[in-house]
């Protein structure tokens, strides 16, 4: 078991860590980089690619961080059991959940196939929601959590050829407000980041339309998202529930 | 029941469950209902995870909303423990 986290205004250190989904690259890779710096144990779960996901790892515990690389994909409820034992063994139970793992399958709407609307909701949301559900106990026994859903400018904004992306993020803003208030008065805070374009590898193929539109000028870094991140997670944000941080230079202002 | 497990020890747990959850002690008596206490869903949620952890027994939903009073979450929690 481990102490994690800034340590609470009582001064007891909290046992636990936190979780990131699809951590191997990316914004998930970031975010983990950044809690694993504010002292938080790390689960740097990943579906299908170990080596980037070995990379996260390396990167944490060259900065003297914690942190456990979990295979599991999200869209199966045993795999995600699994993956929270794991941690739970390992370093504590996952106080700081944080649903980054997502897809992308775009088309129109007249003609996107039922496979592509469904595994983008089942990736991005539903997982979301499993997720979450598996994870407040701990929380709210803790008396601590914070939840943060890696959602998008997408959907609070439209973006052609996304409409099961844009359903799947708008979805997981809603849930993110109910599900604070359910949950508020435990000290468990859920709140959404709105990344806008950001230089990952799942925005290289995207022309320059949306760029231009970005008041910005300029795509953002995942450095950007997950400086969000860490905030969200940290006890000076005990205050901040049901709300949703946009980090898009702009574009959905 | 098991033999290890009384209905005092299920009484001591929900009681200071409830404590914990804010309901003041001397107001809960068996007959006290969870309304009265101020006792809402979130709460009974986090009773059902104490529970879970001390006598290792999973309360359903269906279970849990048949619970008006102090006695009934007792009575269930026993029966099951």
């Amino acid at each position: 078991m481990s102490a994690a986290g800034d340590q609470p205004p009582n001064g007891e250190a909290r046992e636990g860590c936190a979780l990131v989904t699809g951590a191997s690259r990316g914004i998930g890779r970031a975010i983990a980089c950044a809690l694993a710096a504010d002292g938080w144990p790390v689960g740097v779960n990943f579906a299908s690619d170990e080596a980037g996901a070995a990379a996260t790892v390396a990167a944490i515990e060259a900065g003297s961080g914690q942190a456990l690389a979990v295979r599991g994909d999200v869209t199966s409820a045993q795999a995600l059991d699994a993956t929270f034992e794991s941690l739970k063994q390992r370093f504590g139970p996952a106080l700081v959940l944080v649903n980054n793992a997502g897809l992308r399958a775009d088309d129109l709407a007249l003609s996107m196939d039922d496979a592509d609307w469904v595994r983008v909701i089942d990736t991005n949301l539903t997982a979301a929601f499993r997720a979450t559900r598996r994870a407040l106990g701990a929380m709210i026994r803790a008396r601590f959590g914070r939840v943060i859903n890696i959602a998008s400018v997408v959907g609070p904004r439209a973006n052609a050829g996304q409409s099961n992306y844009a359903a799947a993020k708008a979805g997981l803003i809603g849930m993110t407000k109910t599900v604070a208030v359910e949950v508020a008065r435990r000290g468990v805070t859920v709140n959404a980041i709105a990344p806008g374009l950001i230089q990952t590898d799942m925005t290289t193929d995207l022309d320059g339309t949306l760029l231009s539109a970005v008041p910005a000028r300029r795509a953002g870094r995942v450095e950007e998202v997950a400086a969000c991140a860490r905030f969200l997670a940290s006890e000076q944000a005990g205050y901040v529930t049901g709300s949703t941080l946009f980090v898009d230079g702009g574009l959905a202002a | 029941m098991s033999t290890a497990v009384t209905e005092a020890d299920v009484e001591q747990v929900v009681v200071d469950s409830l404590e914990s959850f804010g309901a003041d002690r001397a107001q809960i008596t068996r007959d006290a209902t969870l309304e009265e206490l101020d006792i809402d869903s979130l709460d009974l949620a986090e009773l059902s995870q104490i529970v879970e952890e001390r006598f290792e027994i999973q309360l359903k939903g269906a279970d849990v909303a048949e619970v008006k009073t102090v006695g009934d979450a007792i009575t269930l929690i026993a029966g099951r423990a």
